[in-house]
């Protein structure tokens, strides 16, 4: 089998965050998280939930087990139990994070899509997020309407967690005194100095910078012929 | 009732409600009507979708209160923006759950329920009326109470009704048009079909009887009446037509497909099809 793609090591970046998560829901936002969460979910996750999207919860092979309409999903968010990985137009240190709008809220700039559930999200379960496109524009200093509450406003909400941030530069978390963003991971072929360059805050880096961890024979094999034969992966990150 | 009909019983100023969730089961032939007639200065509370991006665009909204605007498989609605971005009305905005419990909420007779969904994030910056309220027993924690969202009326789309008022779905989700229809003064509901009282039930499950003829205030006869947004089971989103209307200048459009009533509308979409 060939080496594994970028867009790969990025599944598998995404699938991580719901390792040993046990009988909840997964609710991954875009293809590669997407991806990521059923390939959880047939290898180290088998408890994990699905939604095929819109109403139904699924099996990996789209078999509907369950109903989960919005009532209900709104419903299962205050009650903890899920794990989502949202898109984040802008991120910054403490992983606030923004999709409503760039500017301005009184008057944007460039109106995005609104806070959407992110508020609830963050203070009720585990919020990670995944970021296509690593840039400065991204990740900033500050963004500029805080959607997804980051920890530096959280005020140790009781049910706040960050578990990780997955871009196509590498994985990042929290695991610092301060709750400042910290680079986890270095995705292979991808330098510090790149990941530096286009960070738009000071990132803590650790004295050691891990390489995050190739799929293994068995997971390329279901990613490549099972879960994405169509390489639509390849669409959100190119190699 | 017909659409215009219904849309006659609405007056500027208004508080409106309208169904659906983004580009799904969107009441967008009461929409249309809405167009053809003056009702203007509204405040429109809506779980986004071309709905809000029309009225924005042809300046009837005041004050629009959501989580979010987008048409799903085009996830950034382009008229919405446009009207947002020129300033056109004012914005209420608040989370997906905290919209779900204000329409529970102003259902339930209730001045706020507590939410934990708000805190630590900018929309209480953006809504300073927003209170909060803290747990009067031994956790203390602190909520966002949030306000009973009542509505003068509201507009839903469903696949099948009666004459009553009774609506039925038989698609996936229910989204939230019952509590849209029990938060309003007034409700319009509009459907594929109307059929029978028996016939609800002869092929359906009776949980599948979602609006309840007693927060029903007129019902509307319109098939295709949730074009181009989706109606499962009946029709899917047309996304070509979607594709058009999020590519084509406002004004064009209006003059494309909304110069006329609803029949005019539905054999212009034909047309474009064709």
């Amino acid at each position: 089998m060939s080496e594994a793609t970028r867009a790969e090591y990025c599944v598998i970046a995404c699938a991580e965050a719901w390792r040993d998560a046990g009988e909840i829901l997964a609710s991954p936002m875009g293809v590669i998280p997407s991806v990521g969460a059923r390939l959880a979910r047939l290898t180290f996750a088998p408890d994990l939930l699905l939604t095929d999207g819109e109403a139904m919860l699924v099996r990996p092979d789209g078999t509907p087990e369950g109903w989960l309409p919005y009532r209900q999903h709104l419903a299962l968010v205050t009650g903890g139990r899920r794990h989502v990985m949202m898109g984040a137009s802008q991120i910054d240190r403490y992983g606030n994070q923004n999709i409503s709008c760039i500017g301005d809220w009184e008057r944007p700039k460039r109106q995005l899509l609104g806070v959407r559930g992110a508020p609830v999200n963050t203070l009720n379960n585990p919020t990670s997020y995944w970021v296509p496109r690593h840039s400065r524009r991204v990740f900033v200093e500050k963004v500029d309407m805080v959607c997804g509450v980051g920890y530096d406003h959280a005020d140790g909400a009781r049910h706040h967690r960050i578990p990780r941030v997955v871009s196509d530069l590498g994985v990042f978390d929290f695991a610092t005194p301060d709750h400042a963003m910290r680079l986890a991971s270095l995705h292979p072929g991808v330098t510090l100095d790149e990941v530096v360059a286009a960070t738009g805050f000071e990132l803590a880096v650790p004295d050691e910078v891990a390489a995050t961890r190739a799929p293994t024979a068995e997971e390329s094999r279901l990613i490549r012929e099972v879960l994405d034969p169509a390489n639509n992966r390849s669409r959100e990150v190119g190699s | 009732m017909s659409a215009d009909e219904a849309v006659h019983r609405l007056h500027s100023g208004m508080t409106l409600g309208i169904g659906g969730w983004g580009s799904r089961r969107k009441p967008m032939a009461l929409v249309r009507a809405l167009l053809r007639s003056e009702v203007t200065d509204l405040t429109v509370v809506s779980y986004g979708g071309p709905d809000v991006g029309m009225l924005a665009a042809a300046g009837r909204i005041r004050r629009l209160v959501t989580a979010f605007v987008t048409l799903d498989s085009i996830p950034l609605e382009p008229h919405y923006r446009a009207a947002r971005e020129r300033g056109a009305f004012e914005l209420t905005e608040i989370d997906e759950a905290m919209f779900m419990w204000g329409l529970r909420a102003a259902a339930n007779r209730l001045p706020f329920l507590p939410v934990r969904a708000g805190i630590g994030s900018d929309v209480m910056r953006v809504n300073p009326g927003l209170r909060t309220v803290t747990s009067p027993y031994d956790d203390g924690e602190t909520f966002v109470a949030m306000p009973a969202l009542r509505l003068d009326a509201a507009l839903v789309h469903v696949n099948r009704a009666d004459r009553q008022g009774n609506g039925q779905y038989l698609g996936p989700d229910p989204y939230f048009d019952d509590l849209f229809c029990e938060a309003a003064e007034a409700a319009y509901v509009s459907c594929e079909r109307v059929v029978d009282t028996a016939e609800l039930t002869k092929e359906a499950p009776p949980q599948s009887l979602l609006v309840k003829r007693h927060t029903v205030t007129g019902v509307v006869e319109a098939p295709n009446g949730a074009h181009f947004t989706s109606c499962a089971p009946d029709y899917g989103r047309d996304e070509a037509f979607q594709r058009t209307y999020a590519t084509t200048p406002w004004p064009e459009f209006t003059e494309r497909f909304l110069g006329g009533d609803e029949q005019t509308y539905q054999s212009a979409v034909r047309e474009a099809g064709a």
